[in-house]
């Protein structure tokens, strides 16, 4: 069955091209990319006025099964993802039981393929149980199709541990995605520590809680040679930190999240249980950082961190309320809005934070519009206005500050292998 | 005025009200012995999911003094130890036709949430780390009842700062009343950027008592010194307690403070506390009177 997409915008940062081209999909794969093609057996999409770009690729979600299915689960997030723009998604472990083994990276895979939207990759635990005490079987995990390792939302805390999970990771040539926390700086804190917790009386979470644990890994997986990626980076030293490793050849790549460079602390002034989320959202300075780190490349990838949460996990005391906010269904949105239309990155550059480069860490062969890739695009209008409904997300989880924000870019069409999973 | 979250959102001319009210209530309630019926029919409830011994007494009392019925709900023996929420408590208590709760909580913000589930006014009697407004208005009270205005009063301010809901409160008070606030407490215990209130903040308490008309103690729980916010007790009250050497570098008539209860000879040492500059009695006093100043316009028994 062939399609083609005629009259789009191209950008395929894989080959820094982006100009007028139509692309035309033969069994789901990319088989030719050019001007004006004309195929009488194919379905055309017309994207006249639209971007046509490699399907997101998101390195951070968590779609809560096995465990937490009110929160989410597999086909919600899938739907969630399709109506983002988002073809290729990475969970994270920490479910119920975590994913630890090989059968539960299975599970997860084979739940992905019955949702049948979007490719539903994901993580394997560095440690049993997430305990930071004991390496998970890593080679089997891989074999199983886990195709990177993380304790995320719990850090490994001893460095022993850590130390010997990077070494044995390298073995078999895996990346280890590293939430990078220090707990005893955070010491019971709920957000960013600085005036506005000082205003509201809330306990602080200094800077260093995240860019000492930084730093502490990035110097272990530079000694070994080790592949690092850190997670949701939010602070100015933690970047400076991955841009200190880069520059002296260390393996190191990294992600930070949409409310990162969109969001400051004083998004949690009310109580805003909202903006509550882990690391917590930081000041002007780390944002400028951010965005700046972006732009010069310290920082490799966009990952939204999708983290849906039930309305009675977020409705009550700030302190006790969960952490994180959902993503998917507003990271291309809060890109164009922040990034693109401010002029700090370009189309292309954003793209290549959400598509290609992430694809790239994790080695999945997506990403790229190139001839003979899985056709996995993206369809959206950047200069198209809308208004945030978090009522109206796929996703389970409400949990969003974005609500009622406007914003410019929405997702028109999603495809993923070839088969439209999303359309306006 | 719905709700009493905090005095970070009465204006100035609101807190001067509560206390004008406050003072008519002391002359007429306290000392005249009228027993007014203001709030009789009126109902409130006191919803305390943290211990305490005098805030809780005063309210109850000001609302008895008032002839509103008073009832008494405490964290522990209710069905918030069996998990109910915040939202839902509120709601019940709704259903039940209050008309004023008090609510004491651990968690900073958790008055401002329950404000959105009950039609009852909300008085915050303390949360968490953030504001505890009754406290700092029956503060104000004690100190426009010894200088008559807050222009240009130096009040000093000393102790554990950063976790201090007390401290906040009068903060955003007395900048707008028009006093000068100095914070002083060892680094471990001031918050982040705090400075940016308008307040100046030092960590020489012989500094902060210089030339003060009010120096305010903080109560510091002693379990802090295990997490390592201070040495010890000992050193903690050689570089920030409240002696009578220290006392002598105030104002000759300045007035020592404490929110209750005091550690002595920590805070503050036995001899100031109960010396002659101390007006710790006279607080507690004005706290029954404030408090039935804010359950009379908060639930409109005036008119």
């Amino acid at each position: 069955m062939k399609q083609i997409i005629k009259n789009g915008f191209v950008i395929n940062p894989a080959q820094g091209f982006s100009g007028k081209a139509d692309i035309l999909i033969n069994y789901g794969v990319i088989e030719r990319v050019a001007e004006n093609i004309n195929d009488y057996d194919a379905k055309v999409i017309d994207a006249e006025n639209m971007i046509v770009a490699p399907g997101l690729v998101d390195l951070h979600v968590h779609f809560r099964e096995p465990g937490y299915e009110h929160k989410e689960n597999i086909l919600t997030g899938s739907r969630s993802a399709a109506k983002g723009g988002v073809t290729t998604v990475l969970c994270m472990p920490n479910t119920n039981p975590p994913i630890d083994n090989a059968a539960l990276v299975e599970y997860v895979i084979n739940r992905g393929k019955k949702a049948g939207l979007i490719n539903v990759l994901t993580t394997g635990c560095v440690t049993k149980g997430q305990k930071g005490e004991e390496l998970t079987e890593m080679a089997e995990l891989k074999e199983s199709g886990a195709v990177a390792f993380s304790d995320d939302g719990r850090p490994v805390s001893s460095s022993g541990i850590m130390r010997r999970a990077l070494q044995y990771a390298n073995m078999i040539d895996m990346p280890i995605m590293d939430h990078c926390e220090d707990l005893s700086l955070v010491d019971n804190g709920s957000m960013n520590d600085g005036f506005t917790s000082t205003y509201l009386g809330l306990r602080g979470i200094p800077k260093s809680a995240e860019s000492a644990a930084v730093s502490r890994d990035i110097l272990l997986a530079e000694e070994l040679g080790a592949k690092l990626h850190i997670c949701h980076i939010s602070t100015k030293n933690s970047i400076e930190a991955v841009r200190a490793a880069k520059a002296r050849g260390a393996r190191i790549t990294a992600e930070t999240a949409p409310h990162y460079f969109a969001l400051t602390d004083k998004a949690c002034d009310g109580f805003n249980t909202n903006a509550k989320m882990n690391p917590p959202l930081r000041d002007d300075e780390d944002v400028e950082a951010i965005i700046s780190a972006l732009a010069d490349g310290t920082i490799d990838a966009i990952a939204t961190d999708h983290a849906p949460h039930h309305s009675d996990d977020k409705r009550i005391e700030f302190e006790k309320a969960a952490n994180g906010i959902v993503g998917l269904e507003t990271s291309l949105s809060l890109g164009i809005t922040y990034l693109a239309k401010t002029g700090r990155l370009s189309m292309m550059q954003l793209i290549e934070k959400m598509s290609t480069k992430p694809a790239e860490i994790i080695n999945c062969g997506r990403g790229t519009l190139n001839v003979g890739a899985p056709a996995d695009i993206v369809i959206f209008d950047e200069n198209e206005k809308y208004t945030v409904d978090a009522s109206s997300f796929a996703s389970k989880g409400k949990n969003t500050p974005f609500n009622n924000m406007e914003l410019y870019g929405r997702v028109h069409r999603t495809i993923t292998g070839g088969k439209t999973v999303f359309s306006l | 005025m719905k709700h009493l979250l905090g005095i970070k959102g009465l204006t100035t001319e609101e807190i001067i009200e509560i206390l004008d009210r406050a003072e008519r209530m002391k002359h007429e309630v306290l000392e005249g012995g009228k027993k007014d019926n203001l709030l009789s029919g009126k109902s409130v409830i006191t919803l305390f999911y943290e211990n305490s011994t005098r805030t809780r007494l005063s309210f109850e009392l000001a609302s008895k003094y008032l002839g509103a019925t008073a009832a008494n709900i405490t964290a522990s023996g209710s069905s918030v130890e069996k998990g109910e929420t915040l939202e839902d408590t509120g709601k019940t208590i709704d259903e039940m036709g209050a008309d004023a709760v008090i609510v004491r909580h651990a968690s900073s913000g958790a008055p401002h949430m329950l404000s959105n589930y009950t039609n009852a006014s909300v008085i915050n009697a303390g949360d968490g780390m953030n504001e505890h407004p009754t406290q700092a208005l029956l503060d104000f009270m004690t100190m426009r009842e010894k200088y008559g205005s807050f222009e240009g009063l130096k009040v000093s301010i000393i102790g554990d700062v950063k976790h201090s809901r007390v401290a906040r409160s009068n903060i955003y008070g007395l900048t707008k009343l028009g006093a000068e606030v100095v914070l002083c407490a060892p680094t471990t215990l001031m918050p982040a950027e705090i400075e940016r209130l308008n307040v100046e903040v030092t960590t020489d308490a012989d500094y902060a008592a210089h030339n003060a008309d009010v120096i305010m103690g903080l109560r510091i729980q002693l379990e802090r010194q295990k997490s390592g916010l201070f040495p010890s007790v000992r050193e903690y009250h050689k570089l920030f307690g409240i002696d009578s050497r220290r006392l002598a570098l105030a104002k000759k008539d300045a007035i020592v403070m404490h929110p209750g209860p005091v550690n002595r000879g920590v805070e503050l040492s036995a001899d100031v506390a109960d010396g002659p500059q101390s007006v710790i009695g006279g607080q507690v006093t004005n706290g029954v009177c404030v408090r039935m100043a804010v359950l009379d316009m908060l639930t409109g028994g005036n008119k």
